[in-house]
């Protein structure tokens, strides 16, 4: 799962900079695995876009909960 | 499950069993499925499919005494399918080259045939087929037997000719003029013998079963069996593939008797409903046989008869593509799965479990308690999807928490009776819920108590008895400690879950009780609405409360009609078995067939049905609107509460009785910030079952800690947190302590392992 190639170009409001793509651990159903997200290089916040929610994760996780 | 109980479930759908047709016919042809292979014009598909059954599909075509036709279920519209006529034309117009029979490689055993009737030749023919070595020997100069007299004047020698041409195609020896006699064929491992009729201390001992006829290793069968004046050729074709089942089990020292229940003419366990089906009348049929166009038009008039019963009412049984058989054996499966992929878990939590299914069906099948099984054995296993029940099962801790759950009188009080509204009534009409109780007070005295809980009907339908049960045990302590009054339902889930788990309690119907006290209509609704009556699936068995439910609505005025499914055959409004939250779509689909019933505005005791309704834009009013609402016409369209406004009626009708008849005041709990909701976007947030409250829960987190993102040149945040097991984003504008505007909103399950140092 990785995300699309043109993002909103949002800022992380407590440090007040750009996000940038990074390694971003994801877990569901006891399995966890890294994925590539938007993620403040500070705090470590991270952007998970609508579509990239509505559709892909919530295909990840309907293969999770029936494994 | 257990393997037996899955075996008895899945024997209880017949819809695989033969048609009358196929069970009739010793042989068992697939009529069925020769006549939709007719009817398409497949002519080569139809042959085919006959040669599985027939060795011989012109000569049949040509000579069958049909005993399928006594069952054939059109003969009672019309007449009986000409299924010799459709085999003779299938033959005729579906194989231009002689067939290439394969043969199993040679065994190494030989076997006499004495006799080339049907029998002869369909045992010669079988036994061939599995790698034995077979001669014939016939007494005529040619092969036959008595088909030849009996079927005088039908058959035609160019049909035998072609037909019978397989029998030395496959390398069988026949030898005609030669008289043989069967107990006197040394050299042979076997012997079949099939002269035709003939005298009957010829064989006196046949076996009916085995065709074993005295000496070992010497069968008999065909005419013999019946006598001349009873010739069959088609049991003559069964006998002579019964001997020749016996005959290699024997030549491979198998046992002759064990397994052989399926064979020869049988009863027939399908069901077919023949209500709506219009005559055709049969056709003549030529003596030349049937042209293609009249084979095809023939194979069309077959039913095609199947059960599926329950699959035409239920669009859950028909979205997956099946019947209950198939489904009974996936779910059980899927259960058994210790590592891969569990396809099914969608199948099993999709059911409403609302027992239409068993209504219809000839054997009482209910898909109900199979999904209801298989959902407790899943959570048993930890294998439930948490996605699946996870916002039903919250609202209904929510309603039996301290923010909605509430006893009259108080603890220490007691009285004789008590109202149980249940959860979604106090959702959706809480000013009901208060006003009915005032009626109950007024007309069965003040000694009626109230009670504001959820009696655990998610839980049961989640599978989650843990659940289920601590509702049931909270339930009956409070029962308990009002002097275990007598209780009065509103909803008639609620009365299915206690007549089930608390069977000794003491309970009435609201309807009933209404009904009795004979509440009469106010004179401004004397002429009421033409509506039809849904009655909610989980009253399907109570015919006491579907009577008080047309009793106090004809006497609100309204004029009833009924609904093509109603009473016993009601169906669900989708709610049931929480398959509104476990297959969305699946949902809508089956509660707009059920609004689609009627053009009239629906009436139901439901407050739950209600609102699904209207929630799809289907006009319809619940009992108490007509007994409460000035404007019961105009309620019908009232719109469906969502389901952050269903939580907060239940709060606010708590609230408002402890401050209104206890003259105490319940603590504010809403210090919450203003949210600003756009109609669309609130449209949006139902359909991801996300509730303002969680919403609130983000901004707030975001507004605290300063965790969220800004999109420069706007004034939008985007902001997540977790709640349980649920992250959500919100979009929105406004810092502080608000108002704030929601622009959009969205979860997933997964969890971010947000780190600051990587
Ligand atoms: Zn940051």
């Amino acid at each position: 799962m990785t995300t699309g190639a043109k993002e909103p170009s949002w800022l992380c409001a407590a440090c007040g900079i750009a996000l940038e793509r990074g390694m971003v651990e994801i877990a569901y159903m006891g399995s966890a695995f890294p994925v590539e997200l938007q993620r403040c290089p500070r705090c470590g916040i991270v952007y998970i876009p609508e579509e990239l929610a509505l559709t892909r994760m919530a295909e990840a996780e309907k293969i999770l909960e029936d494994k | 499950m257990e393997k037996q109980r899955l075996q008895e479930l899945e024997n209880q759908c017949i819809q695989e069993c033969a048609p009358p047709c196929t069970a009739a016919c010793p042989v068992h042809v697939d009529c069925r499925g020769l006549a939709l292979f007719m009817a398409r014009g497949d002519f080569a598909a139809a042959v085919k499919l006959l040669r599985k059954a027939l060795p011989f599909p012109a000569v049949i075509g040509a000579v069958c005494d049909q005993p399928c036709c006594a069952y054939c279920n059109r003969g009672r519209v019309g007449g009986a399918i000409e299924m010799a006529a459709l085999e003779r034309a299938a033959a005729r117009f579906g194989e231009t080259a002689p067939p290439r029979i394969s043969l199993l490689p040679s065994r190494g055993k030989s076997v006499a045939i004495v006799g080339s009737g049907l029998s002869g030749l369909t045992a010669a023919f079988d036994l061939r087929k599995k790698g034995y070595s077979v001669t014939v020997f016939e007494k005529d100069g040619r092969l036959g037997g008595s088909l030849r007299e009996h079927a005088a004047g039908r058959l035609f020698p160019e049909i035998a000719e072609k037909d019978f041409s397989v029998i030395e195609s496959m390398g069988i020896e026949v030898r005609l003029n030669t008289a043989a006699d069967p107990r006197d064929l040394p050299g042979f491992d076997a012997v079949y013998a099939a002269p035709g009729a003939a005298p009957a201390h010829a064989f006196p001992a046949i076996d009916p079963l085995t065709y074993e006829a005295g000496t070992p290793g010497v069968f008999a069968g065909g005419s013999l069996l019946r006598g001349s004046g009873n010739y069959s050729p088609i049991f003559s074709v069964s006998d002579g593939r019964r001997a020749a089942v016996s005959i290699d089990r024997f030549l491979q020292g198998a046992s002759l008797t064990a397994s052989r229940t399926g064979e020869g003419s049988l009863g027939s366990c399908l069901y077919t409903k023949m209500d709506a089906v219009a005559p055709v009348p049969a056709p003549c049929v030529p003596a030349q046989g049937f042209t293609n166009e009249a084979a095809m038009q023939e194979g069309a008039r077959c039913l095609q008869c199947q059960c599926l019963e329950c699959v035409k009412v239920c669009t859950y049984l028909e979205s997956f593509g099946g019947y209950p058989k198939k489904y009974v054996r996936e779910i059980y499966n899927n259960l058994s799965i210790v590592m891969g992929v569990r396809q099914s878990n969608t199948l099993t939590n999709s059911c409403s479990l609302c027992g239409l299914c068993a209504e219809v069906c000839p054997n009482d099948l209910n898909m109900a308690d199979v999904c209801s099984e298989a959902r407790r054995t899943m959570v048993s296993q930890k294998r439930m999807p948490a996605s699946a029940h996870d916002f039903a099962l919250r609202d209904m801790a929510f309603a039996n928490s301290d923010a909605c759950a509430m006893a009259l009188p108080a603890p220490g009080g007691t009285c004789s009776r008590l109202f149980f509204p249940g959860c979604q009534l106090a959702a959706s009409a809480p000013d009901h819920v208060e006003k009915c109780y005032r009626l109950l007070q007024e007309k069965l005295g003040s000694d009626v108590g109230l009670l504001l809980r959820c009696c655990g009907a998610p839980a049961d339908w989640a599978g989650r008895d843990d659940l289920l049960e601590q509702a049931i045990d909270e339930f009956g302590e409070l029962h308990r400690s009002l002097g275990s009054p007598q209780l009065i339902l509103a909803c008639p889930s609620c009365s299915r879950v206690f007549k089930r788990l608390l069977p000794g309690l003491d309970s009435v119907s609201l309807w009933e009780i209404l009904d009795r006290a004979g509440i009469a209509a106010p004179e401004a609704k004397a002429a009421g609405p033409v509506v039809c009556l849904h009655d909610p699936c989980s009253a399907r068995h109570d015919d006491a409360v579907q009577e008080s439910a047309r009793q106090i609505a004809a006497r609100l005025g309204c004029r009833l009609e009924e609904l093509p499914f109603s009473r016993r055959m009601t169906a669900c409004c989708s709610f049931g078995g929480l398959q509104w939250f476990a297959n969305n779509k699946l949902a809508r689909a089956g509660i707009g067939r059920r609004m689609r019933e009627s053009t009239r505005d629906y009436l139901t005791y439901c407050s739950m049905c209600r609102d699904l309704f209207a929630g799809q834009g289907k006009r319809c009013l619940h009992m108490l609107d007509l007994l409460f609402e000035d404007d019961a016409p105009g309620r019908a369209g009232r719109a469906c509460p969502t389901w952050s406004q269903r939580r907060d009626n239940r709060a606010r009708l708590k609230r408002r009785l402890c401050a209104g008849i206890k003259e105490e005041t319940m603590p504010e709990t809403d210090g919450r910030p203003e949210l600003i909701i756009a109609p669309d976007v609130q449209a949006v947030l139902e359909e991801r079952f996300i509730l303002t409250h969680d919403i609130t829960r983000v901004i707030e987190h975001a507004e605290q800690t300063g965790r969220k993102l800004t999109r420069p040149g706007t004034d939008r945040f985007l902001a997540h947190h977790r709640v349980g097991s649920v992250t959500y984003w919100v979009e929105y504008t406004g810092t502080g302590s608000g108002p704030f505007t929601v622009h959009t909103a969205y979860s997933h399950r997964m969890e971010i392992r947000e780190r600051a140092d990587i």
